[in-house]
């Protein structure tokens, strides 16, 4: 799926519009630890994982999810080429942290539910649609260069 | 993946809080799979797919109240929707995939409408729930 005009418009909106809109979606990763625990696999040295709470409230987990979506909203910027602007990321997720990318596809999906959660009726189906698209094509762009 | 008891604690109270808006919900839930998920839509070639169509809607009525069953039966799933789970290995065949999609679409809708009911555990939950189901109707596939 290629992520266009349209998407990119309404995504780079609704992530960088208002100031309302950051703590909610920088809640994503860590809502991705709680709804799929297994996730958490990747973060042993956090500290206390032990409850939605615990998560949620988390410093570190906290940080890094900071770390995650400022990536997701730089390599948004570059939405024609999605492969190019995440590429370095890709290589970096497959040679030294050795993540699933299927971890990917979960985070795309939590960061769709927030989104839902914060902005209620306005998250119709055609916006969820656009983004659907965009965090597939970045979904697919941090797996591009995996081997 | 098993529902724990705080898991069917949390599915019971949010689906309670649906009420009789359970039918709306499963008609947007289905709208907005068809909307993001265009190859779904190959399972309803003979469905009228426009915004307000009464099939979709009267469809949309039908899953809400299979999951008001499975809500109702929580402790025995494969018991509440076998004849569900028949109809979907035998007759339907709908690829186990598109459940997820379905499942998905499902958690976005209560989000959008249920903010209060939608925290971290609930969603969770909910998210189980809905796997658990979709395991259940795909269970006599092969």
């Amino acid at each position: 799926m290629d992520a266009g005009q349209v998407e990119k418009a309404q995504s780079l909106e609704l992530l960088t519009g208002t100031d309302s809109l950051c703590p909610s979606v920088l809640f994503s990763p860590l809502r991705l630890l709680v709804v799929y625990p297994w996730t958490q696999r990747f973060f042993q040295s956090f500290g206390d994982l032990s409850s939605a709470d615990a998560i949620m409230g988390n410093s570190k987990v906290k940080a890094h999810g900071k770390k995650v979506l400022n990536s997701f909203s730089d390599g948004l910027k570059n939405i024609d080429d999605l492969k190019g602007a995440f590429a370095k990321l890709s290589e970096l997720h497959c040679d030294k942290l050795h993540v699933d990318p299927e971890n990917f596809r979960l985070l795309g999906n939590v960061l769709v539910c927030v989104l839902a959660h914060h902005f209620g009726h306005e998250f119709n189906p055609q916006v969820q649609a656009a983004f659907q698209k965009v965090v597939a094509g970045v979904a697919s762009a941090l797996a591009h260069r995996y081997h | 993946m098993v529902l724990s008891a705080a898991d069917k604690s949390n599915v019971k109270a949010c689906w309670g809080k649906i009420g009789s808006h359970a039918g709306d919900y499963g008609t947007e839930a289905l709208e907005r799979t068809f909307c993001c998920f265009p190859t779904t839509k190959t399972y309803f070639h003979h469905f009228d797919l426009s915004h307000g169509s009464a099939q979709v809607k009267a469809h949309g009525q039908k899953v809400a109240d299979a999951l008001t069953q499975a809500v109702a039966h929580i402790n025995d799933l494969p018991n509440a929707l076998s004849a569900l789970s028949d109809l979907h290995a035998y007759k339907l065949r709908v690829d186990p995939v598109n459940f997820k999609l379905l499942s998905h679409c499902l958690l976005v809708t209560l989000a959008c409408h249920h903010p209060a009911e939608f925290t971290p555990a609930v969603h969770a939950s909910l998210d189980k729930f809905f796997s658990a189901v979709s395991t259940v109707l795909t269970s006599k596939y092969r």
